[in-house]
Formats: structure tokens, sequence, C-alpha cells
């Protein structure tokens, strides 16, 4: 087990930057989750942290120990990969021994560790068999059981359950929890899928174009992101994000936007008196999440439903506001076309944004 | 109704194809017919009856004769010691370049380096030089590392030339083999050499046949090296073969002749039926995925 600090890391290749100083410190028995979307560069970090991409700038330390010039096969590291990579023409037994033979580990215990794995993966008479007379989700249980025979201080898994299909991504998920739990080893997972992001991290890292954009817990991803962008790509369906305007008030800071139906109002919203007092009558971009409105008849703002889209739990409102389109997640209720409705909003949820920047107000 | 001229349509069509292809086959069966009926018959056979018929008499002198007691010079060793020859050739060479082209199909895929394209283009451009191009330039080679007119002179200059075609088959098959299984495998601590013999080899079946199949056709046929680099005893069973046939004085021995071609065309008849199998599915399978 160990703790990850990933100091200015950077990454070219010739002279294309697909990292750009990328901070990231994760405590001991973490579970670090890499987001974002393809081509972000997650797989190349992933890659540096194990030691097959050297690194152009910056600082990799597992368990405080600098690794930069170490091989993969002296960081204690075991990976897994999107494609499981398993040896096409070894058994499942032997893949899973291979590591261990490498090391030298004497039969008697190979054989231990990797029944103690196969039971523990619940794949014990698979071993016999070849990658290629398995399933997927059979194959990504002998890569997993690949990895943790290796015992190591740190697991990687880069998009391990993409080739899966819905419902097994579903299991294999809770699945790696389970491991995670029962194991405590420092885990860093890459995805592209946020959903994955917020079941099974502690700490996620939202990057884009080489940058981490938003690194914390992904309770507080979800709740303040750090800006725009990280606003859209957490969450589904993603956070609204209205241009509007913040009132020059009384000390209880208060944001306005337009609808079709007229001005809505909300009284409240949290943000230090100096920002208030510096963007006071300014231009801002007003963050709600779909589940922060409420149908209220009292509410303060006036809506006008364009699309009724029942899920079943709840019914999904679109309706038009700050020149954008929005979506409340509502509790279904007699939802019509046309009609005239009034929503509350959860002031104390909704974030701020600078217009010129898309950064986060606080 | 319209079923039926349908149904007999069909079987016509088929009659059709059937047809055209067995009288193809026969085109194509008829030298090798002509060769082991005359190979089988006694000389004065030959000169008094036909070409095409079968043998009245069957022998299997003119065989034994090609194989032991056939002049080729002033030598009467038949084709023996250059069929001895050319294995000495043929395996050493097979073996090497298959072997070299393999570990260059997986540098070239595996641990890419600056330049690799470049150096595989190279590679690529070697497959298209003619023979005739590389006959003087490696005679001197030879020359200098006092290889000239020798078996594993012969073997070197095979093994130089067949290395570009090995080294295309290995890439393009290596090249389908996802990047992910060599990194996983240094994860798990093997080295270069560890991960080519364990993993990429034996992923490389049939393309490992293919290669040497390939390798032995063109080695064992070969006609111009042997006759540039070699001389004498030292000829592979291809030169041989040659000096047999062109044999001038006396009554020509067609029956010789015909088992003597026959003797150093069965080696890679039998690769082919051995290993024919392989050979075309490794020249359409990809590498084994997952
Ligand atoms: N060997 C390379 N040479 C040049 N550019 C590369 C190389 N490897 C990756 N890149 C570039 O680096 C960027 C980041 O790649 P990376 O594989 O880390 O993306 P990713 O976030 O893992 O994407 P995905 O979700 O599709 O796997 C991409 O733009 C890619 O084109
Ligand atoms: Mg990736």
């Amino acid at each position: 087990m160990a703790t990850l600090d990933i100091n200015r890391v950077r990454k070219a290749y010739g002279n294309l930057e697909v990292l750009k100083e990328v901070n990231i410190s994760v405590g001991d028995g973490e579970f670090l989750v890499l987001l974002g979307p393809s081509g972000c560069g997650k797989s190349t970090l992933l890659n540096i942290i194990a030691g097959l991409e050297d690194i152009t700038g910056g600082e990799v330390l597992i368990g405080n120990r600098v690794v930069n010039d170490l091989p993969p096969k002296d960081r204690d590291i075991a990976m897994v990969f999107q494609s499981y990579a398993l040896y096409p023409t070894m058994t499942v037994r032997q893949n899973i021994e291979f590591g261990m033979k490498i090391r030298g580990i004497p039969a008697e215990e190979r054989a231990k560790a990797t029944n103690a794995a196969a039971e523990m993966l619940q794949m014990t008479g698979l071993l016999d068999r070849k990658p290629s007379q398995l399933s997927g989700g059979q194959r990504q249980r002998v890569a997993m059981g690949r990895a943790i025979v290796r015992h190591p201080d740190l697991f990687l898994f880069d998009e391990p359950l993409s080739n899966l299909d819905a419902k097994l991504r579903v299991d294999m998920r809770t699945e790696i929890k389970r491991l995670h739990q029962r194991l405590g080893t420092t885990i860093v997972y890459v995805t592209h899928d946020q959903i994955e992001a917020m079941t099974l991290a502690t700490k996620v890292a939202v990057m884009k174009g080489g940058v981490v954009q938003h690194f914390g817990p992904p309770q507080e991803v979800y709740d303040r992101p750090a800006n725009t962008y990280v606003a859209r790509f957490v969450g589904s369906p993603a956070m609204n994000i209205i241009p509007g305007w913040l009132l020059a008030s009384d000390g209880v800071p208060t944001v306005a936007f337009d609808t079709p139906q007229g001005e809505a109002v909300v009284r409240g919203v949290p943000l230090s008196a100096e920002t208030a007092h510096r963007f006071a009558g300014r231009d801002v971009l007003v963050g709600i999440r779909p589940e922060h409105f409420g149908l209220d008849p009292s509410g303060t703002v006036p809506v006008g439903v364009d699309v009724v889209e029942p899920t079943g739990p709840d019914t999904l409102i679109v309706f038009a506001a700050g020149g954008t389109e929005v979506v409340a997640r509502l509790e279904p209720f007699d939802a019509q076309v046309g009609r005239q409705e009034r929503f509350s909003v959860k002031a104390e949820k909704v974030v701020l944004f600078d217009p010129a920047t898309e950064t986060r107000l606080d | 109704m319209a079923t039926k001229s349908l149904a007999r349509q069909q079987m016509l069509g088929r009659l059709f194809i059937y047809s055209a292809l067995i009288l193809l086959a026969l085109y194509y069966l008829m030298p090798l017919w002509v060769m082991v009926t005359t190979s089988l018959k006694p000389l004065d056979e030959i000169y008094s009856g036909s070409f095409i018929g079968l043998p009245q008499e069957i022998t299997f002198e003119a065989w034994s004769k090609a194989w032991s007691g056939a002049c080729i010079g002033t030598e009467c060793t038949g084709l023996r010691p250059y069929f001895v020859n050319s294995i000495m050739m043929v395996v050493p060479a097979v073996l090497l370049s298959t072997g070299l082209g393999a570990l260059n199909g997986y540098v070239l895929t595996k641990w890419r380096f600056k330049g690799a394209n470049l150096v595989f283009g190279m590679m690529l451009f070697g497959c298209f030089l003619p023979y005739q191009a590389v006959i003087l330039p490696m005679a001197q080679v030879l020359g200098r590392l006092g290889l000239s007119g020798s078996i594993p002179g012969l073997v070197l200059v095979h093994t130089v030339y067949g290395i570009c075609f090995t080294s295309l088959f290995f890439r393009n098959y290596f090249i389908t083999i996802p990047d992910e299984l060599t990194k996983a495998a240094q994860i798990d601590g093997a080295g270069f050499f560890r991960i080519f013999l364990s993993i990429m080899l034996p992923a490389a079946l049939p393309i490992i046949v293919v290669s040497c199949i390939w390798q032995f056709t063109q080695v064992w046929n070969d006609f111009l090296f042997g006759v540039s680099f070699t001389s004498g005893s030292d000829t592979p069973i291809t030169v041989a073969l040659n000096n047999i046939v062109n044999v001038t004085t006396g009554r020509k021995q067609y029956n010789v002749d015909m088992a003597s071609a026959m003797i150093a065309a069965i080696p890679t008849l039998l690769v082919y039926v051995v290993a024919g199998r392989y050979f075309v599915r490794g020249l359409t399978a990809g590498a084994v995925k997952g």
C-alpha cells in the first residue's frame, strides 16, 4: 500500500504536449479516478505512473519514493488493461502465474496464490481454459486475478469495463469496489464514464486536453465544479449553465435570468461578500443541477413547458431560460406541454461561474 | 414448372463448372503424368514408343541411377551428395532467416525506435531487389569473408536475402497483436527476450509456418545463387540437376532426367502437403485476440 504523488508532470510527443503540469496527490488506500473524454491524456498519465512511458518533466512518487527512473517491474504496481491483455497462448492459470514465475516464486506458493485469487473472483472452474474460450466478463476477472496475485502497492486500471455490456459493467463495477474495500490497496482508475467515477472514487481528477480541471472528492466535484467544463461533464443530465446576472443587493447574493415568461430570481446563492461586491450588476453564468428545481406555485422561476420526458422515478421537464435549453428533474406530476408552471430553485446549491473565464466564483 | 427448370439450369451450370475444372486440372497434371511415366520406363521404350502412354514394363532403374549413379561432370555419384548439400543449405538458412525475421518484426512493432519506419521501408525495398542486382556485391562480400564457393556461403546469402521477406511477414503479423500485451508482460517483469520467447513467438505459430514454407521453397528451388557462388561438388541440387539434364554426350536419358527432376522437387512438395493447411491459415489469420 502506498501514497501516490504526481508533481508537475509533463509529457510531450515531439511538439505535441499531451500532459501539461499535472499535479495530483492521494493518500494510502485511496481510489483515484482519472476522468475525461477520449484523447485527454488519461492513459498517458497512467502509463507514466506505471513506467511504460517515459516522462518529459516532473516527478512521480509512489510511497514517497521517486520512481521516474524505475522500470515497471520495480515499481510494485499491477495493471489491468482495457483489452485485458491476456497472453493468448497461455491458460488462465499460466496467465496468472506468469509474473510470479518471473519473480522466481516457487511453484507451490504460486499455485496457492492463484487458487486464492481464483476463489476470490469466482473463477476456479476457468483455470485450465485459454483466454479465447472465455467471455468478456470472465477475461476481465482473469485480468484482475493476474493483478491481485502481485500484491502490489498500487493497482492501475485503464478503462477496465468499457468492453463489457451495460449489465455486466454495473456488476463488475461493484466487484471492483468490493475488491478495493477488501484489499485496501491504493487504486488509480481511468475512465470516461462519469458514473463509474462517482460510484468508485474517493478522489476524482477531471481532465481535459492534458490539464487537470478539477481534483477533489467526487461529491465536491459534483456540487462545486471548478469550471463549466467539469460542471457539464459530471452528472447526467448535465448541470444547466444559464446566462444571467448578479443583482446588486442587500448582502444576500441574488441572481436573475430571463425566461420567455419573465424574469427569474434566485435569492441566497452561495457567494463570498467580496466576490458579490466585485460582480454586483455584472453578467454571470448560473449553474443549476436539474434535480435542484422543484415544482412550486409560489416559486420564483416562471416556466413554459417545452418537452416532457417521464423516466419512471422522475420526470424531466425541458424549458427555455437565458437563451438556452434548461432541464429540470422533478417528481412525477401531471405535466403538460405548453402549460405555464412555476419552479423554485435550491439556492444554496447554485454554482456561479465567471462568463469570461468560465471558472467558478466563490 | 419454374422451379424445375431452375433446378435444371443450376445443374447444367454445375456440370459446366466441373468439366471446366477437370479439364484444367488434367492440363496442369499432364507434365507430371509425363514425368512419372517416363521416369518408370526403360530408355529403349521411350525411344521406340510414345511419350504419353503407360509404361509397358515398370522399372525403377532410372530412379536409382538418378539418385546414386548418374554422372555430373566427371563424377558419377548421382544426386545424393547434392541433395545432402541442399539440405545442409536449406535447414540453417530457413531457421536463421525465420528467426531473425521474427526478431525484426518484434522490434519493429513492439520496441519502436526513431527511424523504425525508415528501416522497415528499406527492408521492403530489399524484397524488390532482383537477384541479379546483388550477385556481384554478394560475391565480393563472400570473398572477403572467405566463404566463396561453399555451402555456408550460400546459407549466408539466402539468410540475408530472405530476411526482407520474413521481416515483412512477422512485422505485419505482430502489428495486429495489441501493444497492451507487451506492456502487461513488462509489468509482470518480463524482459525483451522473455517477452519475445514466451509471448510473441507462441502467438506467431501460423506465421512461423508461412515463413518456413516460403523460405524453404525459395532456398531449395534457387538456382541463380547456387550456380553463381558454388561449383563442382559444392553445388546445391538444382545446379546438379541442370548439369545432369544438360549432358550432351550419348543418347539423352529422358527417364533419368525425369527421375532427377522429381527427386529435386519432392522436398518442396512434401513441405506443402504436410504444412500447406497452416500456410493458408497463416496467410489469412490475424493475431489471436484476447
Ligand atoms: N505515441 C504517441 N505519439 C504521439 N501522440 C500520442 C502518442 N500516444 C498518444 N498520443 C496522443 O496523446 C493524447 C492522449 O492520449 P491518451 O491515450 O492518453 O488518451 P486517453 O485519454 O487515454 O483517451 P482514450 O479515452 O481514447 O483512451 C492523444 O491526443 C493521442 O493522440
Ligand atoms: Mg486510453
